[in-house]
């Protein structure tokens, strides 16, 4: 670095190598910012960067290529995990990883998502939860909470209506194939770091062949949640953590 | 001495897959085409040239398996038959946006809807007109015969790559079934690494110090942007229309009729000719091998010639209007077909024939 300002050996943090320089387009506050970040820190780390393929979602993360400088592959909705399972087996010395919302994996690509990991692909699945179709203005997700609002429905989710929140995660733990499924989460530096083990951890499971691993991320979203980006961690760590609680559901 | 061998069409492009060096074929049973996988798996290609082969859930998984294959440079193929291509459209679209090679076969039965297993070709639409969203062409070779089974597959996945457009064999259930003699393609190694970075520089391979990501997508937000990326799409489908028709004439040269037919349905109509020919009618058949590029030009050259034309396909008259669109109106265009897994005999065509003399 030859910023004057900045004495190298006080230096605490640095942009990872991996990380473009592009401005990211996601709200102040979104939690998809600090995964990228995380996510790249790791290929980093792992000195992955010439050997990974990455499988973009349809989502607010749709141009998660302008941001991690890795080969990607932009997948219809849902079906990251189907080009993954292709991918991996077709380059099987590569680290291949899918990053998905929970409309992307938890409703349309709930049959890639499940057959995938029942099969035992040796890839990871980086799962953003934020209980909304953020992308796509606010609408309700499979994991919108019971009562929470969203634009298409607006008075809160009704079980009658729109029966119950998916919570996929440890259905996915179940599966024969999977070999780790954890939910972390990145609303305090704290979390951070553990969402960061954990990434680290499900990519080498994927370069050993241990099968599936999905790190999931209990993420907010303030502009479809419509709160500020402070409340929305409040408000997520009130509601959605009481429905989605962290920590390892399987460790093999 | 060539090697022969009696095989039936489905199993024929299952054993040209493994030969000409494919890397991967990823598909979903349906009936009538499901011979294509089992015969892959039990042939172990895996253990041999290295090929994947897999199950995949759904066709839907398929064609998105398929395009994850494409992404890294890999020779990926599926196969289905009409239902299941239905299914696949939306990865068609895909695959045609993101401009990445791949081989799709298609081995039709009747529809709509569930239909019937039975031999069709009402899927001419869908295949030649873009059966998903956005203006796209996929290269469509028909086969008449278990040895052009065998043979389109390498043409098939050689076309696709040189112009990064998915190729699609448009076969039927008739052609897949029957059991014929066959010579397969000769053995050819899968490419390796270095070759695919060679040949496929934009594909997602892993990105060296030494160029930028490399991203596979058919999305782009900006509409002028947009429109060029179409632009250069159209402008290659005009360079394999200039090149790369293919069709077959069965004495056309002196024909007052002539009789355009593909795939099975033109098996039946070369008898139908011949029955005409003893009557001392001059009947001639013009055969597309590439449904698209459709071959136009020789059509409207026959045009100027033959009194009628007559279309014999197992739908309700599809390819036809292709065919009214290269005559232009200058002779008369009758369409004979049978739907609902119905094969015609030739006497049936015969007599279509005699009714427009
Ligand atoms: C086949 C198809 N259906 C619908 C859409 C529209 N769409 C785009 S993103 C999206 C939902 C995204 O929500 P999620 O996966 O939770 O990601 P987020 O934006 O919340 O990160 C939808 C419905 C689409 N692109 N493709
Ligand atoms: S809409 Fe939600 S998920 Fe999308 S960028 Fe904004 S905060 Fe993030
Ligand atoms: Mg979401």
């Amino acid at each position: 670095m030859s910023n004057p300002i900045i004495n190298p050996k006080n230096l605490v943090y640095e942009k990872s190598s991996v990380l473009l320089d592009n401005t990211m387009h996601y709200c102040p506050g979104c939690s998809h910012g600090t995964v990228h970040r995380i996510v790249a820190e790791v290929i980093e780390e792992m000195n992955m960067q010439d050997k990974t393929i990455g499988c973009a979602p349809v989502g607010c993360a749709v141009f998660i290529y302008n941001y991690i400088n890795v080969d990607f592959a932009e997948c219809a909705h849902g079906r990251a995990p189907a080009l993954a399972t292709a991918i991996k087996r077709l380059n099987p010395d590569h680290l291949v990883f899918t990053y998905q919302g929970d409309g992307d994996l938890a409703a349309i690509g709930t049959g890639e998502t499940i057959h995938a990991c029942n099969r035992g692909e040796n890839i990871t699945i980086i799962f953003i939860n934020n209980g909304i179709y953020g992308m796509t203005g606010g609408q309700m997700a499979p994991t919108t909470l019971v009562g929470m609002k969203s634009s298409t429905c607006p008075y809160g989710r009704d079980v009658q209506l729109n029966g119950y929140p998916l919570n996929i995660t440890p259905l996915l733990a179940q599966l024969e194939g999977t070999c780790y499924v954890t939910r972390q989460s990145v609303h305090t530096a704290n979390n951070v770091k553990k969402t960061k083990k954990a990434i680290r951890k499900a990519f080498e499971n994927s370069m050993v062949g241990k099968g599936t691993s999905v790190v999931e991320v209990v993420s907010s979203c303030n502009s479809g949640w419509k709160m500020s980006p402070v409340k929305a961690n409040t408000w997520m760590e009130e509601n959605m953590l009481k429905a989605y609680p962290l920590g390892d559901l399987k460790d093999k | 001495m060539e090697e022969v061998s009696l095989l039936k069409g489905n199993e024929a492009i299952a054993l040209a897959a493994i030969r000409c060096g494919a890397d991967g074929y990823f598909g979903y049973p349906i009936t009538p085409q499901s011979e294509i996988m089992e015969t892959l798996m039990a042939q172990k290609p895996w253990e041999t040239t290295g090929m994947t082969v897999l199950q995949a859930e759904s066709e839907v998984a398929s064609i998105y398996m398929v395009f994850g294959g494409a992404s890294t440079g890999k020779k990926v193929m599926t196969s289905s038959s009409s239902p299941g291509v239905s299914l696949m459209q939306e990865g068609v679209s895909f695959l045609c946006g993101a401009d990445l090679p791949c081989l799709i076969v298609n081995v039709m039965r009747g529809g709509p809807g569930l239909g019937t297993i039975q031999p069709s070709q009402s899927d001419y639409f869908q295949s030649t007109k873009g059966g998903g969203h956005g203006d796209y062409k996929l290269i469509v070779l028909a086969p008449a015969s278990v040895q052009e089974m065998a043979d389109f597959v390498d043409l098939g996945f050689t076309l696709s790559s040189k112009y990064r457009i998915p190729s699609m064999i448009l076969s039927d259930g008739a052609i897949g079934q029957m059991m014929e003699k066959v010579v397969l393609p000769p053995f050819k190694p899968r490419q390796t690494a270095e070759e695919i970075i060679k040949q496929c520089p934009w594909a997602a391979t892993g990105k060296p110090a030494n160029r930028k990501n490399n991203i596979i997508s058919s999305l782009e937000l900006d509409p002028s942007k947009m429109e060029k990326k179409n632009v250069e799409r159209q402008e290659r489908y005009r360079i394999v229309e200039a090149t790369e028709v293919r069709y077959d004439e069965y004495m056309c040269e002196d024909a007052d009729y002539l009789i355009i037919a593909f795939g099975s349905a033109a098996r039946i109509s070369q008898n139908a000719v011949e029955i005409l020919r003893e009557e001392g009618i001059k009947v001639g058949m013009l055969r597309p091998i590439t449904l698209w590029p459709f071959p136009s030009k020789v059509i409207s050259k026959y045009a100027e010639k033959v009194k009628s034309m007559l279309t014999v396909e197992l739908n309700a008259g599809q390819m036809i209007e292709d065919v009214k669109l290269a005559v232009n109106g200058k002779v008369p265009v009758l369409h004979y077909g049978r739907m609902g897994g119905i094969v015609p005999n030739p006497e049936e065509i015969v007599d279509a024939l005699k009714k427009q003399m």
